[in-house]
C-alpha cells in the first residue's frame, strides 16, 4: 500500500465522531463574519451598517488575485462592520449580521437533486469558483481559483484529491465522503475540466475502509478518476507528502506542487466546487467536527460561517467542566483558542475540546540528542538544530538549514521525549527568516 | 647517557628554529596593514559588542570613526561621555555632547492591573507568543512577559519582576544600547532621556484601541481622553490613535499630566512622593 | 484556559520511560552475572549504581546549582549499571566507587549534565579505572567459583586475553583453539570477563527488548556487528593461522554489550540513521583493529570512545536527506 517515505508518525487516531451523521446547526441570532477567512489579502466589505442582506449574498469582495469573496451566511440586517476579537485575542475586521430568518438569494438551486453535467468552459469554471469564494477546506484556506490558474509555462497533469484526513479526531471529510460521495465525484470532474487534466487521483487513508470502498465504487461511474487507499501515517494530508505517496514525485524545496504537474484539492473543496458551479451556491457553510474525549456528544455539524464556536459546542453537549483547552482544527496543527466566542470560518475543520489534564505539555528537559525529531521529520530537516539556531537568534544559519521548508506539522514536538518546544522556536525562526528575506528583496 | 640529553636538546632546538622560520614567513606573507589608531580606539571602547552604536561590534565602530575622521552621529552608548571624550582626545577630535539615555518599558499591565485570562504554555519567547495570541491578559499591545528583552540584554540591566510579570530596567546598568527595543515584538520599550536625578515621566501604555476596549483588559491603559494634552504647559504631549505620547525632548517634568490622568497610565519615576499622593494612599489603606 | 502552539498531543515516550526501559533491558545480563559471579556481582553493581546516583544528585545540587535536582530520570542508574558491567566482579569496592564518581563528574556533569556530554560516561569511567588500576581491572574471576563466600575467587583469563597472549607467544590459532572456551560457553556466558559482558544471549535479550520498545533503532548494533563480522572474516580468510574466525570476535569480550548498550547511548551517538550506520561502521573497524593489532586484547571501549569524538562531525556530514532537495543545480 502506498505512503510517503520520509519520516512520519502514528498518533492515536481517536476518531470518536466517525459514526455520527452530519447534523445541521440551527441558524444563530447573530453571525460574525470575518473578511479574512483565507490566505492572502482580506476581502473589502461592500455592505454598510443597516443594509439588508440575503443568505448567499456577496458582502465582501476579494481584494486582488490572492483573495476570496465572502458571502453572508444568514439573511438579515448588517449591524456593524467593525473589529471583533477572534480566536487568538487579536481584533479582525468582521461584518456582524443579525439574522431574521433564512431567505436565500434566488439564483441558488436548493433542490437536493444531483446535477452531473457541467456545460461551462474551463475559464468560466475558474471564474465561477472565484465568484463563489471557494477556498481550500482542509484548513490552509488557500483561494481555490488561484490553484486552478496554472501559471504560464507550467502544465498540470494530475488533479490530486485529498481525502486523507490524517489529523486525529477529525471526521468531517470522512462523513462528507460517505454522505455526499457522488457530489464530490462531480466536483472532481468539474475541477478536472477547469484544470484541463484528464487524470484525478483520490487518496484516502486506510483507516477509513468504508470510505475507500464507497469512493472506489463511485469512481467507476466517472472517467479518469482513480481512488487509492494509503497506509496510515501522519502527515500524509500535507500536499507534498500526498503527491509523493500517490505519484511518487517530490516537489522541490520552496516550490509549489504545479512544479511537478500536480494540483491538490481537498474533498471538502471538491464538494464546495460542486455546489458552487452546479448549484450556484457560494461557500457560506461547512462541516465541522466537534470532538474530544470529554465531549458528551461528539458530532459532525453542518454550520454557517460566522456561527460562534460556543454554539457548536452547545450542540455537541456543552463545554465540559474541566476543559483546559479548546482547539480550532486538529490536535497536531490546530490553533488553541483564547476566546470560544470567536466565529467558525471557511477553514474550521474541527473544534477539539481537551481536558485540563490532556492540555498540559510534557515537562521540558535537556535535549538528549536521541535524533527522534530528525527521523520523524517528513521534510528531512533537523528540528532540534533549527530550534536551537532560532533560540540563539542565528537567523542566517537557520536559513541555510532550510528552516522555511518546515510545514509545521508538529511531528518533531510530538515525538520529543524531552518535551522541548521545538516547533515554537522553529515558528519564531521561520517568521524572522521570512522577514529577513523580504527585506533583502526590497 | 650524555649523548641522549645532547640529542634531545639539539632536536628541540632544530624544531624550534624550523617552526620559527615558518611562522616568520607566514606572518610576512599574510600581513595586513592597518591604521594603528583603530586598535587604539578599540582599546578605549568597552568591548561589549552590543551593537548599540548601530555597528556590529566595537571594532567596526572604531574603523568607522577612524575612517570618517569625525565623531558626528557616532556614539558609544555604553561608554557615554567619558569614552567618547577619550576617543576624541586620541584622535584630536571634538566629542559631541550627548544627553544620557535609558530604556523605558511603556507598559503597566502587571498581573494585578491586567489580570491573566488565558494561560500560555510553551517556549519563553515573546515573538512566538505575539505570533500565536494576543497574550495572557488579552491586551494586543501590552507586554507579553516572556522576556525577549531580558535574553537580549548584554548588560544584565533588565529583568522580569516576578510579582508584576513586567520587565524592570536597572538604572545603573542600562546603557541605552537599544537591543531590547529591537527585540520587543510590540515596540513597548523606548530609549528616552535619563533625566535629572533619574526623574522621568512617560505614558506607560502603547495601546491604540478605543478607551473602553483598552480598559476591558487593563485598568491602567491610556484611554486617549486627551486631558494630559490640555494640561501640558510645554506642548510636549500628542494624542494619536487613542494614545498619548510625551515627547521627552520637550517635557519639562512638571508632573501636571500625572495628576490629571484618570487611569494612571502616565508614570513618574524617582520623584519625591507628593502630598496629594500620600493622602490618596493613606485613604486606601484606611 | 490554556493556549499554546500546536501540536497539542504528545507521543508517550519520555526521557524517564526511555531510561528506565534501558534499566529493564540490563536486567537479564545482571541476573546472569549474579549466577556466574555471585556476591561480587551484586556488591559491585550496587556500589556503582548508588555512587552514580548520589554523585549525580550532589553535583547537580552544588556544582550546577539546581534547586531540586531530579535524578529519577534513571540516567545515573544506567551509567552505574553499565559501568559495573564493564569491570570484573572482583574489583575492590572503593575502586568501583572512584570510577563511578569519575564517570558522573568528569564525563557527564562537567559537560553540563544529561544530554550535553560528548563521551559515554560509563566507558569513560571504565577506561579511567583500566588506566589507574590495570592489575585489578584485568584480573578476572573464574565463573561459578566461590560465588557465595567472601574469599578471593579463583582467577583466570578472558578468551580475548588468552588469544592475544597465545599469539604473542607465537602459537597458531589451531593450537590455541584447544584451550579456548567453546562457543556455547561464550554464548551462555561461562567465561571470564567483566560481569555484564560474558553472556551474549542475555545481552541479546536486553537488546531485542530495547528494539521492541523503540528505545534504540537497529542501525548502530547491526552496522557495528556486521562490520566486525565482515572485517574479521576477511582477515580470517586471508590468514586463518593468525586471525581467528568472526564468530569468536562476535561472542568474545564486550562487543555485544558495546553494540547494544554503549554505542547506542543516544546522547553520544549520531542522530540520523545514516550517521548511525557510519558510527557503527567506525566502531566495528576500530574494534577489530585494536583487537588484532593493538596493545590491549579488547578494543570495544576505546573504539566507541574514539567514535564518540567523531559524532559532532558525523552529525554535520551525514544529515538526513531533505524532501525535495534540488540535486542538479
Amino acid at each position: 500500500m502506498k505512503t510517503f517515505k520520509l519520516g512520519g508518525i502514528h498518533p492515536e487516531e481517536n476518531k470518536i465522531s466517525a459514526q455520527q451523521p452530519i447534523e445541521i446547526v440551527p441558524i444563530p441570532q447573530t453571525v460574525y463574519i470575518p473578511v479574512s477567512q483565507h490566505l492572502g489579502a482580506p476581502a473589502k466589505p461592500i455592505v454598510e451598517k443597516g443594509d439588508l442582506v440575503k443568505t448567499g449574498q456577496l458582502i465582501a469582495k476579494g481584494d486582488g488575485f490572492i483573495s476570496a469573496n465572502v458571502h453572508s451566511s444568514v439573511s438579515g440586517k448588517v449591524v456593524k462592520v467593525d473589529e471583533v476579537v477572534d480566536y487568538s485575542g487579536y481584533r479582525r475586521q468582521s461584518i456582524i449580521i443579525e439574522s431574521d430568518g433564512d431567505e436565500w438569494v434566488e439564483t441558488i438551486d436548493r433542490t437536493p437533486d444531483l446535477k452531473r453535467e457541467c456545460a461551462l468552459e474551463p475559464k468560466a469554471i475558474v471564474d465561477k469558483i472565484n465568484e463563489m469564494g471557494i477556498v481550500g477546506m482542509g484548513g490552509a484556506t488557500f483561494p481555490s481559483h488561484v490553484k486552478l490558474s496554472v501559471p504560464q509555462g507550467k502544465k498540470a497533469e494530475y488533479l490530486i484529491i485529498n481525502g486523507v484526513e490524517c489529523e486525529p479526531y477529525l471526521t468531517s471529510d470522512y462523513r462528507l465522503m460517505l454522505e455526499r460521495g457522488r457530489e464530490i465525484m462531480v466536483g472532481i470532474t468539474i475541477l478536472m475540466k477547469g484544470l484541463k487534466v484528464d487524470k484525478a487521483m483520490v487518496g484516502i487513508e486506510n483507516n477509513k475502509p468504508d470510505a475507500v470502498r464507497l469512493m472506489k465504487d463511485l469512481s467507476s461511474e466517472f472517467k479518469g478518476i482513480t481512488v487509492h487507499a494509503l497506509r496510515v501515517k501522519y502527515p500524509q494530508g500535507a500536499e507534498k507528502q500526498l503527491i509523493k505517496a500517490l505519484v511518487n514525485r517530490e516537489v522541490p524545496s520552496g516550490k509549489l506542487p504545479i512544479e511537478v504537474g500536480c494540483v491538490v484539492q481537498n474533498v471538502g473543496t471538491a464538494f464546495a466546487v460542486y455546489e458552487a458551479v452546479q448549484k450556484n451556491k457560494p461557500l457560506f457553510e461547512r462541516i465541522v467536527t466537534v470532538s474530544g474525549k470529554t465531549v458528551k456528544k461528539p458530532s459532525n455539524l453542518l454550520a454557517r460561517v460566522g456561527t460562534s464556536i460556543n454554539d457548536l459546542i452547545v450542540v455537541a453537549g456543552g463545554l465540559p467542566e474541566d476543559t483546559g483547552k479548546v482547539i480550532s482544527g486538529g490536535p497536531m496543527m490546530g490553533r488553541a483558542l483564547s476566546n470560544t466566542g470567536a466565529p467558525i470560518t471557511k477553514g474550521t475543520s474541527g473544534i477539539l475540546v481537551m481536558s485540563e489534564k490532556e492540555s498540559k505539555r510534557k515537562k521540558t528537559m535537556n535535549c538528549i540528542r536521541c535524533g527522534r525529531c530528525l527521523n520523524v521529520c517528513a521534510m528531512g530537516l533537523e528540528p532540534f538544530l533549527l530550534a536551537n539556531l532560532s533560540e540563539n537568534q542565528s537567523w542566517e544559519e537557520a536559513e541555510a538549514e532550510h528552516i522555511l521548508d518546515c510545514m509545521e506539522c508538529g511531528s518533531c514536538q510530538y515525538t520529543c521525549p524531552s518535551g522541548r518546544p521545538l516547533l515554537d522556536y522553529i515558528r519564531v525562526g521561520k517568521n524572522k527568516v521570512a522577514q529577513i528575506i523580504r527585506t533583502r528583496k526590497n | 647517557m650524555n649523548s641522549i640529553i645532547l640529542y634531545a636538546v639539539l632536536a628541540m632546538c632544530a624544531i624550534g628554529i624550523v617552526a620559527a622560520i615558518i611562522l616568520y614567513i607566514v606572518a610576512q606573507k599574510f600581513k595586513v596593514i592597518e591604521d594603528p589608531r583603530i586598535d587604539e580606539v578599540v582599546e578605549i571602547l568597552p568591548g561589549a559588542h552590543c551593537g548599540g552604536c548601530g555597528f556590529p561590534g566595537c571594532r567596526s565602530l572604531a574603523e568607522t570613526i577612524v575612517k570618517r575622521g569625525s565623531l558626528e552621529n557616532l556614539n558609544c552608548p555604553v561608554g557615554g561621555k567619558k569614552v567618547m571624550g577619550e576617543i576624541a582626545a586620541v584622535l584630536g577630535l571634538v566629542a559631541e555632547e550627548k544627553e544620557p539615555m535609558i530604556a523605558v518599558v511603556r507598559c503597566s499591565g502587571s498581573k494585578s492591573n491586567a489580570p491573566v485570562k488565558v494561560q500560555y504554555e510553551g517556549a519563553s519567547s515573546c515573538s512566538f507568543l505575539n505570533q500565536l495570541n494576543a497574550g495572557e491578559s488579552g491586551c494586543p499591545f501590552g507586554c507579553l512577559g516572556q522576556g525577549d528583552c531580558v535574553t537580549v540584554c548584554k548588560f544584565d540591566a533588565i529583568s522580569i519582576d516576578p510579582v508584576s510579570g513586567l520587565p524592570v530596567v536597572d538604572n545603573d546598568k542600562c546603557v541605552a544600547c537599544g537591543a531590547c527595543v529591537k527585540a520587543c515584538p510590540r515596540q513597548i520599550i523606548e530609549i528616552r532621556y535619563k533625566g535629572k536625578k533619574d526623574r522621568r515621566i512617560y505614558v506607560s501604555c502603547v495601546n491604540k484601541e478605543k478607551g473602553a476596549i483598552a480598559r476591558k483588559n487593563c485598568s491602567v491603559a491610556c484611554i486617549g481622553c486627551g486631558k494630559c494634552v490640555k494640561v501640558c504647559p510645554s506642548e510636549a504631549i500628542t494624542l494619536e490613535n487613542n494614545l498619548a505620547y510625551i515627547d521627552f525632548e520637550k517635557c519639562k517634568l512638571c508632573r501636571k499630566c500625572v495628576k490629571e490622568c484618570p487611569t494612571g497610565a502616565i508614570t513618574e519615576l524617582n520623584f519625591p512622593v507628593s502630598k496629594e499622593m500620600t493622602k490618596v494612599t493613606s485613604e486606601i489603606e484606611a | 484556559m490554556t493556549v499554546s502552539g500546536s501540536p497539542h498531543i504528545y507521543g508517550d515516550q519520555t526521557v524517564k520511560k526511555i531510561m528506565w526501559g534501558v534499566v529493564i533491558a540490563t536486567l537479564p545480563a545482571m541476573l546472569v552475572s549474579v549466577w556466574y559471579f555471585g556476591i561480587g556481582a551484586i556488591t559491585t553493581t550496587a556500589v556503582a549504581v548508588l555512587t552514580c546516583v548520589i554523585a549525580e544528585y550532589l553535583m547537580r545540587r552544588y556544582l550546577l546549582n539546581e534547586e531540586h535536582p531530579d535524578v529519577s530520570d534513571g540516567s545515573a542508574i544506567i551509567t552505574g549499571m553499565l559501568l559495573s558491567f564493564n569491570v570484573p566482579s572482583s574489583l575492590p569496592w572503593w575502586q568501583t566507587m572512584l570510577g563511578s564518581i569519575f564517570a558522573i563528574g568528569v564525563a557527564k556533569i562537567s559537560f553540563g549534565g544529561l544530554g550535553r556530554n560528548l563521551f559515554n560516561p560509563a566507558l569513560v569511567g571504565r577506561v579511567f579505572l583500566l588506566i589507574s588500576f590495570p592489575v585489578n581491572m584485568t584480573t578476572w574471576p573464574v565463573p561459578l567459583s566461590n560465588r557465595w563466600v567472601l574469599v578471593d575467587a579463583l582467577t583466570g583469563p578472558t578468551p580475548l586475553g588468552q588469544l592475544k597472549e597465545g599469539l604473542a607467544n607465537g602459537e597458531t590459532i589451531a593450537a590455541l583453539k584447544v584451550h579456548l572456551p567453546s562457543y556455547q560457553d561464550m554464548f551462555m556466558g561461562q567465561i571470564g570477563g567483566s560481569l555484564g559482558e560474558v553472556s551474549a544471549i542475555a545481552i541479546l535479550i536486553g537488546g531485542l527488548y530495547m528494539l521492541y520498545r523503540g528505545i534504540i533503532s537497529w542501525h548502530i548494533p547491526v552496522a557495528y556487528l556486521t562490520t566486525v563480522a565482515v572485517f574479521s572474516g576477511i582477515l580470517y580468510l586471508i590468514n586463518p593461522a593468525h586471525y581467528i574466525d568472526p564468530l569468536f570476535h562476535l561472542l568474545a569480550g564486550g562487543l555485544m554489550l558495546g553494540a547494544f548498550f554503549m554505542a547506542t547511548d543516544m546522547v553520544t551517538s549520531p542522530m540520523s540513521h545514516k550517521g548511525m550506520l557510519v558510527f557503527g561502521l567506525g566502531c566495528g573497524l576500530l574494534t577489530v583493529m585494536i583487537r588484532n593489532w593493538g596493545a590491549y586484547p579488547e578494543g570495544v571501549s576505546f573504539a566507541i570512545l574514539i567514535m564518540n569524538a567523531f559524532v559532532p562531525l558525523i552529525n554535520k556530514g551525514f544529515k538526513p536527506k531533505r524532501f525535495g532537495e534540488v540535486t542538479n543545480g
